[in-house]
């Protein structure tokens, strides 16, 4: 029930937003900001109240299901286990960012681009808690439009390509998802006479190797361009770098993560032969991202575009930790799931923050902002750490966990990934440099960070401290769904290929 | 006649009624707003009557009509759609001093052609029906007759459609030299006997001359033109109602034979099929004119349709009906736009003309968007699940090649929808002089939006309808 309620409060939020935005845009604000917190309690209810432990009938709290279109074997079913959660989360946190870092920066159509804002939101809630394939499809088309409006409307100089580039690329994915989905659907049914959508019903669904493999793409197709996975990844520079900040944290630090979400929910458990037939090539486009995603950051001028690349390569050890396939790498992915999204997210709001002040994104017309605005320089500093795995901040754990567990199932990849903490430290310790060391511009003054965006801040070091020295209370959060998930359909297959699973996933981490 | 015939009849005769009320009132009376009310009127009895025809359904009236919950179906969504075009033209032709009454008139009779399509059994009544249709369009498309587009357009639908009328005419002659009968259920069973070259000679020649009605590819080079010069509220009526019953009947004819004994029919249809979802996406790409992209969207959403229909079976049924009530909300919808934009001073088509549309006029702007959207095919619109239905029918049918083209062509065609999107959220150049919003086309639009919203959100009210209707309980 609960998770209907957070969607339908973000939705209610949104246009109610959008209504008061034409008499005033401070209580547009105000209702949003509301809105996204009364859900993150809600989260934190749910989460708090949940028993994270592996039982028969699956790990999911709090299931709602009612018929939407029974005539075609549709439900409205949600539903929520402990990676659901840890995501939804993380949305709402970034939520509550983005509305705050929106607040000087978006003056026009404030209203709408509320509406906007919460409807994106209440897309990516849904995809992580949608139990039903065509619910899971509908919401998954649902972020795109509210997306690509953040972008087209409120965006930088070229935000009409950028825009129309990110709706094309991943709608050619979505659709080719869908085609999957239908495709599992008949084979549902006519093997069993059965015909439902159910995530539940269609996990096991009995199909020939080979069609289990066609299928298994057209997943592929629509998972991997968001994720996204090397060779289509070339919407998101262009779409990261156009969007106004708030649209900036939602991509890089929410709707990337639905991709990878996508992977461990639905490719993995639906086509555990595949994916074990597929996972070298997996593990190899994890690996080309993080060191073809690092090199390309390195190589950027433009501030947006450096961090924006450097998703790409973080995302790599996602999809690298996904397809090693044993706790370890798998717990190492979600980690850095929230890590990436966190650390990520608020590079982008630096980002934002010093275009707001500066006017521009090149790092060649920044220099030495360190003397005038210290404080904005050590966050900066700080999630520049982060990112680029120091020890004792969040990435690192994901990182090292990926890679420790990946050197379980393939030693070279292991090998190959770990030269992405050397390529990360360069990049983004010579975005510090360029950007708050070295001589000041002529005539460069800006204003150091403002008592919303130093809170914003220390809220998520905080965060990022935590995951750093403490991890443990979501590693048992996510170690139960993961498991869950393992031993459903995939575990059978997959753990005769890669390593035997480790009883409890903690140890490792500390 | 049986008067059980004349009661499963009455919104037939009710509908044949009403543009002769329209004529005779204005014999005594000119007056647009009369005019108006009595084509309203007329619609909205003949609507309320299906209900009571329903119960003597199905009824075959005559060998010429068959008045089954198909056909009563097709002709709700036919009457719904002409009333939208009526609540949309009165405004639109308030602005123009032309002469206004008699154009109800000729709406009213293509409204009659087209529910005599969809229910028809009979070669007869299936070429009355049409012609009715066409030629009260003609006299639609050239009803603003001081443009010289307008007069271009109509020549061209005159001229295509009569070569087309004789395509199909040939078609029925062959077609009855060999089965020595034009009732369907004749048909159906000299089908049976098997393939001859008659009949797929026959079949030929009026799959080309449906192929003109249908604006199908290779035979759609007419559209473009005639959209542009016609009315918009004309183009709106073109676009659904008559395309719309010209599938319904489609379907109608074409089940009775089965395909399989015509495989190369099938081919070729497959073959129109995919030409029509491309050549409708591409060519879409590169108009600058929205009443032209309007129109080679509707080529590719035909395209679409006879992917569901080729994949045949109750599924297939199924997913024409819903796409086609949803198809019809979003084309009404955004020809709709075009009509209420239009100002005394002729209509706004140019793409530099939504420049920033929604900083003017944010409700239009809004709902032209999920117009398109829909027509794109994104959720919270009926198109969404329209096209989840499509692609659901041909993947069951397993026509993994169709279905492919169909999402890498709606690929495509969602650049040029989200073109159109992109010039009304831009900013706007200049003052550009929109017209008032005209009351009539204003609720319209309106109404048009919430069956927009409420098929996409909502379906399963019309899919339980379409499913009595094909299962009959």
């Amino acid at each position: 029930m609960t998770l209907g309620l957070i969607i339908l409060i973000l939705i209610a939020g949104g246009v109610l937003a959008w209504a008061l935005g034409r008499v005033n845009e401070v209580l547009a604000r105000a209702v949003s900001l509301l809105a996204i917190f009364v859900d993150l309690i809600l989260t934190i209810s749910l989460l708090a109240g949940g028993e994270f432990r592996i039982s028969g009938g699956g790990a999911f709290v709090d299931q709602l299901k009612m018929p939407w279109i029974p005539q075609l074997g549709i439900s409205l079913h949600f539903g929520a286990d402990g990676l659901s959660l840890l995501l939804l989360l993380l949305t709402m946190l970034l939520g509550i960012v983005s509305v705050l870092v929106s607040w000087r920066e978006i003056t026009e159509r404030v209203g709408f681009f509320h509406f906007n804002l919460l409807l994106v939101l209440a897309g990516i809630a849904g995809v992580f808690t949608a139990l039903d394939l065509f619910l899971f499809y509908f919401f998954w088309e649902l972020m795109l439009i509210p997306m690509y409006f953040l972008i087209a409307v409120w965006g930088h100089e070229k935000r009409v390509y950028a825009s129309i580039k990110f709706f094309i690329f991943t709608q050619a994915g979505g659709l080719l998802m869908l085609l999957s989905i239908l495709g599992l659907f008949y084979l549902h049914g006519q093997d069993t006479g059965v015909y439902t959508f159910d995530y539940f019903s269609l996990v096991g669904t009995r199909m020939p190797y080979a069609v289990s493999f066609w299928l298994m793409l057209g997943f592929l197709a629509g998972f991997l361009v968001k994720v996204p996975a090397v060779p289509v990844h070339s919407w998101l520079p262009d779409a990261h770098t156009e969007a106004p900040t708030a649209g900036s944290v939602v991509l890089a630090g929410l709707l990337l993560k639905t991709g990878a979400y996508g992977l461990i929910r639905f490719v993995v458990p639906f086509f555990p032969d595949a994916s074990a037939a597929f996972a070298p090539v997996g593990m190899a486009l994890g690996v080309a991202g993080i060191i073809y995603g690092a090199v390309l950051a390195f190589g950027q001028t433009d501030m947006k575009r450096l961090i924006a690349n450097s998703s790409i390569s973080h995302m790599g050890f996602v999809i690298l930790g996904i397809y090693a396939w044993n706790t370890l790498a798998l717990q190492g992915a979600v980690i850095q799931m929230l890590c990436h999204g966190i650390s990520t997210g608020m590079l982008f709001v630096i980002a934002g923050a010093l275009q707001d002040r500066l006017h521009t994104r090149e790092m060649a017309r920044m220099g030495g902002l360190w003397d005038a605005a210290p404080a904005l320089s050590g966050v900066a500093l700080f999630f520049a750490m982060a990112s680029l795995g120091l020890p004792g901040l969040g990435n690192f754990v994901a990182e090292f966990l990926v890679l420790m567990g990946t050197f379980r199932s393939d030693m070279v990849y292991s090998v190959l990934a770990s030269t992405g903490f050397v390529l990360s430290t360069i990049y983004s310790l010579s975005f510090v440099s360029r950007v708050f060391h070295g001589r000041r511009p002529e005539g460069l003054a800006l204003a150091d960070l403002s008592p919303r965006e130093g809170a914003v801040s220390l809220v998520m070091i905080a965060l990022i401290l935590w995951i750093g020295l403490y991890p443990q209370p979501i590693l048992r959060v996510s170690g139960a769904a993961l498991k869950e998930i393992e031993l459903g359909a995939a575990g059978r297959q997959m753990a005769e290929t890669a390593v035997p699973l480790l009883p409890e996933a903690s140890n490792g981490a500390r | 006649m049986a008067p059980d015939d004349l009661r499963a009849l009455l919104p037939f005769m009710i509908l044949a009624a009403s543009p002769v009320a329209v004529i005779l009132a204005i014999a005594f009376y000119r007056g647009h707003a009369l005019s108006f009310i009595i084509s309203i009127a007329g619609l909205l009895i003949s609507f309320g009557s299906l209900f009571y025809s329903f119960r003597y359904a199905p009824r075959a009236v005559t060998p010429l009509l068959i008045i089954d919950r198909y056909s009563l179906f097709f002709t709700g969504l036919i009457l719904l759609a002409t009333l939208a075009v009526s609540l949309i033209s009165f405004g639109y032709l308030e602005n123009r001093s032309y002469r206004r009454g008699e154009y109800y008139a000729l709406l009213l009779s293509a409204a009659l052609g087209a529910s005599t399509l969809v229910a028809s059994s009979h070669f007869a009544s299936f070429f009355l029906g049409l012609e009715i249709l066409s030629l009260s369009l003609y006299a639609m498309v050239a009803y603003t007759r001081g443009s010289r587009f307008s007069l271009e357009a109509a020549f061209k639908y005159l001229v295509l459609a009569s070569v087309s009328s004789a395509f199909l005419l040939f078609g029925m002659a062959l077609i009855y030299s060999y089965a020595g009968t034009m009732e369907l259920a004749g048909l159906a069973l000299v089908s049976r006997a098997g393939p001859s070259v008659f009949a797929t000679a026959g079949l030929a020649m009026m799959l080309v001359g449906i192929g003109f009605k249908l604006a199908l590819a290779p035979f759609h080079m007419w559209t473009p033109d005639v959209y542009e010069g016609a009315p918009a509220p004309v183009s709106a009526f073109v676009a659904t109602v008559s395309k719309g019953a010209v599938f319904a009947l489609l379907v109608r004819y074409f089940s009775a034979f089965s395909l399989h004994d015509y495989p190369y029919l099938f081919w070729v249809l497959a073959g129109i099929s995919i030409l029509s979802m491309l050549i409708g996406n591409l060519l879409a790409l590169l108009q600058n004119n929205v009443k032209r992209i309007l129109a080679y969207s509707s080529i590719s959403q035909l395209g679409y349709l006879l992917v569901a229909f080729l994949a045949s079976g109750p599924q297939s049924f199924a997913a024409v009906s819903y796409y086609l009530a949803s198809y019809f909300v979003a084309m009404l919808g955004s020809f709709g736009i075009v009509a209420v934009l239009a100002g005394p001073r002729g209509e706004l088509v140019n793409l530099e003309d939504y420049q920033g549309l929604v900083w003017n006029r944010p409700w239009l702007a809004g709902i032209f968007t999920g117009m398109l959207l829909s027509l794109a095919g994104l959720p919270l619109t009926a198109g969404f699940i329209a096209k989840f239905y499509i692609v659901s029918a041909g993947v069951q049918a397993g026509q993994w090649a169709l279905v492919l083209v169909l999402a890498a062509s709606s690929v495509i065609g969602l650049f040029y929808y989200v073109r159109v999107i992109a010039a009304m959220y831009s900013k706007r150049l200049e003052a550009v002089p929109y017209g008032e919003v005209p009351v009539g086309g204003g609720i319209a639009v309106a109404v048009l939006t919430v069956a927009l919203l409420w098929l996409g959100i909502w379906p399963s009210t019309l899919i339980g309808i379409i499913q009595r209707m094909i299962y009959g309980n």
